[in-house]
């Protein structure tokens, strides 16, 4: 009885696996197809020959290699930039006392509750009128600070006993030198958690570079790929190897950071 | 204690710790916020000189009478209720079964997390060659089981099922991970409890599992729903670029990215905006009364 529960169990788990990943097999095996190959009925699983030229013939076919700088530019910035503000704001919000912080926080705790979307009109009309459409700027700068980074910090070096930090004060280091030095370094895990969940953010971003780009050099790939579907038109064989580098770089950071991964979502799990 | 009441000095090192923050905040989320508000109000508004020669609500009055709009809210609540629930019930499913097993466990939830962290663009271009209506996989493997070909993104009955079916796929893993954190935090006591009082398994988990984990079930529902309301990138990917055959899946947030990218009505897309955000908090406050109400803490 135990034991076909069990066996039941792993035949569930497996199929429900089997659908997670056919999506990723289909788009892989599709990408190493001829163009008959594709369009075969019933459908071809393993190509008789992997054509990798598909992915040579892709990667030529739009300027990928330009997107790709743009997103890695884009992607390193945004996250960098918004991990220092955070990290002072947290420090600030966690650690030091001062007129105005409450409420300060009670402000911002009240901006999470209004969906993103609607700040893409004013926030394009700022920056149309800065002159940055179409600039590394308008990609990066909304986003070099984050309410929710700012706030998953805080929690964090809260958890940090006070008492650290009066004795790092009392030994005289200044607070920059408590920061950088004492509070950073024992907080890396969430640290580490919090920039591996934006850069993933970051990377798959599409619905503000997909309106602050219309020039073709400043795509970033997500919004690159969309733009040669057109091209691509049938040709499902390149598309899937373009879709294929698009998503590759993120599962690479996910299969060596999973555990990051993982333990920064169950964490926002925890304080709700 | 050192530091305790806030005086000159530490005010004035206190904001200039916020001072970047703030900086990019005020710019980029405070004054939009305001600014949105009062743009749903414009009427006669010159976007490249900023200048607003008139207001009023026939913003509002023109959503109230557009049936695009009607049928975008229509699209976003279907969208919501498709979405929403069966992924609960699907994660909360495939957590239960992982807690209960050892082997391969950590393989697996790798496996199902996986379509979180790729592209939507990129997986919803996977999707629509799978929907493909003529060479489509997910065509032919029905017709193994004897159903006809369904023209899943250009019959308008078919697009919003598909749009559900790709969403639901990859948004389980990230619900299956908080149920599993839930799943690990119910004290094994309290199935020891059961079990002694003789209850059977679907027992222990109506009255020990669902209450225990009723936190993080309304957690993942309020997380769910505001972020189906939302939905816009896997609309654009899937349909390449469209709102889908004859508008079956234009949502809310696709409505105001047409009304200000492709029409550039401003006052429009911002009062639909402003009508999205009500909507979400109204939503939300409707679970947070309910919660009071089911929700053990």
């Amino acid at each position: 009885m135990k034991k076909a529960a069990s066996v039941l169990r792993y035949v569930i788990l497996t199929l429900g696996a089997l659908i997670m990943i056919l999506p990723f097999f289909w788009m892989l095996s599709t990408s190493l197809k001829t163009q008959p190959e594709t369009v075969q009925i019933p459908p071809v699983w393993i190509p008789k020959q992997l054509q990798w030229g598909n992915y040579v013939e892709a990667f030529k076919a739009a300027p990928f290699a330009r997107y790709f700088v743009n997103s890695v530019i884009v992607t390193t910035v945004t996250t960098v930039g918004q991990l220092f503000t955070s990290i002072l704001a947290a420090f600030a919000f966690s650690k030091l006392h001062f007129w105005g912080r409450n409420l300060v926080f009670m402000i911002f705790l009240g901006t999470m509750m209004i969906p993103g979307e609607m700040l893409i009109i004013p926030n394009f009309v700022t920056l149309s009128n800065m002159h940055l459409v179409n600039t590394y700027g308008a990609l990066i700068l909304p986003w070099l600070a984050s309410f929710f980074t700012v706030f998953t910090l805080r929690q964090t070096f809260n958890s940090v006993p006070d008492q650290t930090y009066y004795a790092a004060k009392i030994d005289g280091a200044s607070d920059w030198r408590f920061l950088w030095h004492i509070l950073v370094p024992m907080s890396k895990s969430t640290i580490t958690a919090v920039t591996v969940l934006q850069v993933i953010g970051s990377w798959n971003a599409f619905m503000w570079p997909l309106i602050v780009t219309n020039d073709e050099n400043m795509r970033t790939l997500p919004v690159g790929l969309q733009a040669f579907t057109t091209d691509a038109g049938t040709n499902y064989a390149l598309l899937m190897a373009a879709s294929t580098f698009v998503i590759i770089p993120m599962v690479i950071v996910y299969i060596f950071l999973q555990k990051y991964i993982i333990a920064g979502i169950s964490n926002s799990g925890l304080k709700g | 204690m050192l530091n305790e009441k806030p005086t000159v000095k530490s005010t004035i090192k206190g904001w200039l710790y916020l001072l970047p923050m703030l900086v990019i905040t005020i710019t980029f989320n405070i004054y939009p916020i305001i600014k949105s508000f009062l743009m749903s109000f414009y009427t006669k508004y010159d976007f490249y000189n900023d200048i607003v020669s008139a207001y009023g609500f026939s913003n509002f009055t023109y959503l109230w009478n557009d049936p695009d709009f009607h049928l975008a809210v229509r699209n976003t609540l279907v969208f919501v209720i498709g979405v929403v629930p069966l992924n609960i019930i699907i994660s909360l499913a495939i957590a239960l079964l992982l807690n209960k097993i050892k082997f391969l466990a950590g393989a697996f939830r790798t496996i199902y997390f996986l379509p979180f962290v790729t592209s939507t663009v990129a997986i919803a271009q996977v999707w629509n060659w799978i929907y493909h209506s003529d060479y489509g996989l997910l065509n032919y493997l029905l017709g193994l089981v004897g159903v006809n070909p369904i023209n899943w993104l250009n019959d308008p009955k078919w697009a919003m099922p598909a749009l559900i079916i790709m969403s639901i796929w990859k948004g389980l893993g990230f619900n299956i991970v908080l149920f599993l954190v839930g799943l690990n935090n119910i004290n094994t006591r309290y199935y020891q409890a059961a079990e002694i009082d003789g209850a059977n398994a679907w027992r222990q988990f109506t009255n020990v599992t669902l209450p225990l984990l009723s936190p993080i079930t309304f957690l993942v529902t309020v997380n769910g729903v505001i972020g189906s309301f939302k939905v816009f990138d896997e609309i654009f990917a899937l349909f390449q670029g469209s709102s889908g055959p004859s508008k079956s899946a234009l949502t809310i947030v696709y409505y105001l990215y047409e009304k200000f990218y492709t029409e550039w009505k401003y006052g429009i897309a911002a009062a639909s905006g402003v009508v999205l955000f009500f909507l979400i908090l109204f939503v939300t406050l409707i679970q947070l009364w309910y919660s009071r109400k089911h929700v053990h803490y």
